[in-house]
C-alpha cells in the first residue's frame, strides 16, 4: 500500500523540524530516510505512523486521508532503534500481543494466536526463543523480535526508525542484509530511517536525503551517489575531493570527484594532472586507499585496484601525477 | 579501619535504633501477655485502630491512583509548569506536619475560608474523620510519586508507543505495559505510604480534637495514654506501629531484593 505525505511541516518551540514535506512512497517500496541527527527523518517517521502530530499537512495511506487516525487505527508496523519489547513478557507474549489485545469481535483464538507467533519466529529463524525473555537475547536477536512483533497484526506499512542503530559493525551488516531479503519476500511497503549512508545504499530501492527538515534529493541508490543533486547530497553519501577553480569549457567551477574516480599515474597524462605527494597508504581491503597532497596543499583521497596498486609500486613521500577519469559535481556558483 | 567504622555504625544502630525497640516491646511485656493483650480490649484503644486503619483504606488507595497518574504526566509528557508540579508535590516532604494540619484548620475551621458554608450545611470536617483523612493524603501523597517519577523516566515512552502501534487503546497499554513494568516501584511506594498514613502524627493531632473513641489515631491515643502515666498500655499499642515498622521493613527488603533482580536483568539486556 502506497504512503503520500503532502505539505508536512512540524516545529518544535522554534525549531522547524519540518519544512513542507512532500514524499511519494510507492506500494512494495523499501526507501530510506538518509540524513544527519536533527534532519527531521524520525519525525516524519513518527508522524507517518501517528505518534506525532504534524502542525501542518496531511498523510494518505493508499489515497486514504488517515490524518484524523490514532496510531492505534493506522496499522502500521514501527520498529525502534532500542527496540522497545515488553521487558516483562516473553518472547511469545511479545509478538502475541497486538493479537491479544484486538477487540474481541475481531480478535483471533489463542490456537490461531499460537499458530501465527510460530510462523513469525520460523519467519525470522529464532523458533527456539519463545520461551526467553528479551533481555536473555543479544541485540539482533531481539530487533528481529521487534520485526515480528510489528509484523504479527499484518500491517499496511512498516516503519523502521534506526532498526540497526544500536548494534555492533558486524551484526549491523549481517541483518541489513537479512532485511533486504526479507523484504524481498513479503513487498511490504517500508520506510526505514537511517544517518548511516552505507546502509542506506546498500538496502533501499530508493533513498530520500533529508536536511535540516527538508528533502534534498529523492532517488536510487545509484541516482543519489553518482548523480547528486546538490553539495549537501554529494558530501552526505560519500567521502569526495575538492579540486578547486578549474576551467570547464570556459567557465570556473570547483571541481568533486569521488575517490575511486582518481586515477594515479608517475608521469602526467595530460595538462590537467595534478602533482601530488604520496602520504599515506592503507592496502588492507578490496580496494587500496591513497591520501595525497597536491602542491597547493589539498589533501586528497583516492582509491584504486589492488592490480593497479601493484602495477604502480607507490612509495611513500613519491612524487605522482593525479588525474580525473569522472567528475561527480561541478559547482560553477563560486 | 573497616572493623572500627563497622563497629562504630553498629553502635549507633544499636543504640538509637535497636534500643528503643527493645525497650519499647519489653515495657509492653513487661506485666505480662494478659495485660499487653487487655490494652488493646480497651473500647478507646479498639476505636482509635479503626479510625487508623480506616484513615489508610482511605489515603493509600487515593495516593496510589493519583500518584500514578501524576508521575505518569511528569515523567512522560512535557508541559508549563511540570517544575512546579514537582515541587508542590514534594511540599508535604518539606513542611512541618504541624503547619499541614493548620492548613487545613484555617480551611475548614469555624474561621476558616470554608468554615461557615459547611457550618450552614452542616457537615463536620474539622475535629472529625474527614480532616484526619485529609490531612494524612496531604503528607503522604509524595511517597508514591517519588518513587514511580525516577522509574517512568528511565524506562521511557518507547514500550507505550509500541503497544499504541500494535493497535491497544491507552487503557490496554496501561494495564499491559505500563503497570507491569512499574509494579514494584508502585508497591514499595504504596509500603512507605501507608506506614507513613499509619504513623502520623503532627498534622493529624491538630486536626483531630482528641475526642477519645471518636477522633483518636492510634499515635494520638498512644500519646494520650502516655501522657496519663498508663505506660504499659502506651506501650502496648506502641508496639503495634513498631510491629508495623518492622513488617514494612521486612517487605521493603524483599522489593528491592526482587527489584534489584528485574533491575539488573533489564539493564544487563540494555547493554547487549
Amino acid at each position: 500500500m502506497s504512503i503520500e505525505v503532502k505539505g508536512i511541516t512540524k516545529i518544535f518551540g522554534d525549531f522547524k523540524a519540518l519544512d513542507n514535506i512532500d514524499l511519494k512512497v510507492e506500494t512494495g517500496e523499501l526507501i530510506a530516510l538518509l540524513g544527519p541527527s536533527g534532519s527531521g527523518k524520525t519525525t516524519l517517521l513518527r508522524i507517518i505512523a501517528g505518534l506525532e502530530t504534524a502542525d501542518e499537512g496531511q498523510v494518505f495511506f493508499a489515497g486514504e486521508d488517515i490524518q484524523q487516525k490514532k496510531a492505534k487505527d493506522r496499522r502500521v508496523g514501527f520498529v525502534f532503534q532500542h527496540y522497545a519489547l515488553f521487558r516483562h513478557m516473553s518472547v511469545f507474549d511479545n509478538i502475541a500481543f497486538g493479537l491479544r489485545v484486538k477487540p474481541k469481535s475481531i480478535r483471533p483464538t489463542e490456537e490461531q494466536i499460537k499458530d501465527k507467533v510460530n510462523e513469525l519466529l520460523r519467519l525470522i529463524q529464532l523458533d527456539w526463543v519463545g520461551k526467553r525473555y528479551p533481555w536473555q537475547l543479544s541485540g539482533g536477536q531481539r530487533q528481529r523480535i521487534a520485526l515480528a512483533r510489528a509484523l504479527a497484526v499484518e500491517p499496511r506499512v512498516l516503519l523502521l526508525d534506526e532498526p540497526f542503530g544500536s548494534l555492533d559493525a558486524q551484526v549491523r551488516k549481517e541483518l541489513r542484509q537479512w532485511l533486504r531479503r526479507f523484504h524481498d519476500q513479503l513487498h511490504i511497503t517500508s520506510l526505514f530511517v537511517t544517518h548511516d549512508q552505507e546502509e542506506a545504499l546498500e538496502v533501499a530501492d530508493k533513498i530520500v536525503v533529508m536536511n535540516k527538515g527538508r528533502i534534498e534529493q529523492k532517488g536510487t541508490p545509484e541516482e543519489t551517489y553518482h548523480h547528486p543533486a546538490n553539495k549537501f547530497v554529494l558530501n552526505f553519501l560519500g567521502s569526495v575531493n575538492i579540486f578547486h577553480e578549474r576551467v570547464i569549457d570556459g567557465k570556473r567551477a570547483n571541481i568533486y570527484t569521488r575517490p575511486h574516480q582518481l586515477e594515479i599515474t608517475h608521469q602526467p597524462k595530460d595538462e590537467n594532472s595534478i602533482p601530488a605527494v604520496v602520504e599515506h597508504v592503507n592496502p588492507a581491503g578490496a580496494v587500496v586507499k591513497i591520501d595525497l597532497k597536491s602542491q597547493d596543499g589539498d589533501l586528497i583521497h583516492a582509491e584504486i585496484t589492488q592490480g593497479e596498486f601493484k602495477a604502480l609500486d607507490l612509495r611513500k613521500r613519491g612524487q605522482v601525477f593525479v588525474s580525473l577519469r569522472q567528475v561527480t559535481y561541478y559547482d560553477f556558483d563560486i | 579501619m573497616k572493623k572500627v567504622l563497622i563497629a562504630v555504625a553498629l553502635a549507633y544502630i544499636g543504640f538509637f535504633l535497636i534500643l528503643p525497640l527493645v525497650v519499647v516491646f519489653s515495657t509492653a511485656l513487661n506485666k505480662g501477655l494478659a495485660v499487653y493483650f487487655q490494652s488493646f480490649s480497651d473500647p478507646n484503644a479498639v476505636a482509635a485502630i479503626r479510625l487508623t486503619l480506616l484513615t489508610a483504606a482511605i489515603a493509600v488507595p487515593l495516593n496510589m491512583v493519583f500518584g500514578i497518574a501524576a508521575s505518569w504526566a511528569i515523567a512522560k509528557f512535557d508541559f508549563h509548569g511540570k517544575n512546579l508540579l514537582l515541587t508542590l508535590i514534594d511540599l508535604p516532604l518539606s513542611v512541618s506536619p504541624v503547619i499541614s494540619g493548620l492548613i487545613y484548620v484555617l480551611m475548614f475551621g469555624a474561621q476558616g475560608a470554608l468554615g461557615p458554608w459547611l457550618k450552614e450545611h452542616n457537615i463536620q470536617v474539622l475535629f472529625a474523620p474527614p480532616a484526619i483523612i485529609l490531612a494524612t493524603i496531604f503528607v503522604t501523597f509524595p511517597m508514591v510519586v517519588r518513587e514511580l517519577v525516577p522509574i517512568m523516566k528511565t524506562q521511557g515512552n518507547e514500550e507505550e508507543e509500541a503497544a499504541l502501534t500494535l493497535g491497544a487503546d491507552g487503557w490496554k497499554t496501561f494495564w499491559h505495559v505500563t503497570l507491569p513494568n512499574i509494579k514494584w516501584g508502585l508497591l514499595y511506594g504504596v509500603i512507605l505510604c501507608n506506614a507513613r498514613a499509619m504513623g502520623e502524627f503532627g498534622a493529624v493531632s491538630v486536626v483531630s480534637g482528641h475526642i477519645r473513641g471518636l477522633t483518636n489515631t492510634l499515635p494520638l491515643h498512644i500519646e494520650i495514654l502516655y501522657n496519663e502515666y498508663q505506660f504499659t498500655a502506651a506501650f502496648a499499642c506502641a508496639s503495634l506501629l513498631a510491629f508495623l515498622a518492622l513488617v514494612t521493613l521486612a517487605i521493603k527488603s524483599f522489593i528491592e531484593f526482587k527489584f534489584r533482580a528485574e533491575l539488573a536483568a533489564v539493564q544487563g539486556g540494555a547493554r547487549a
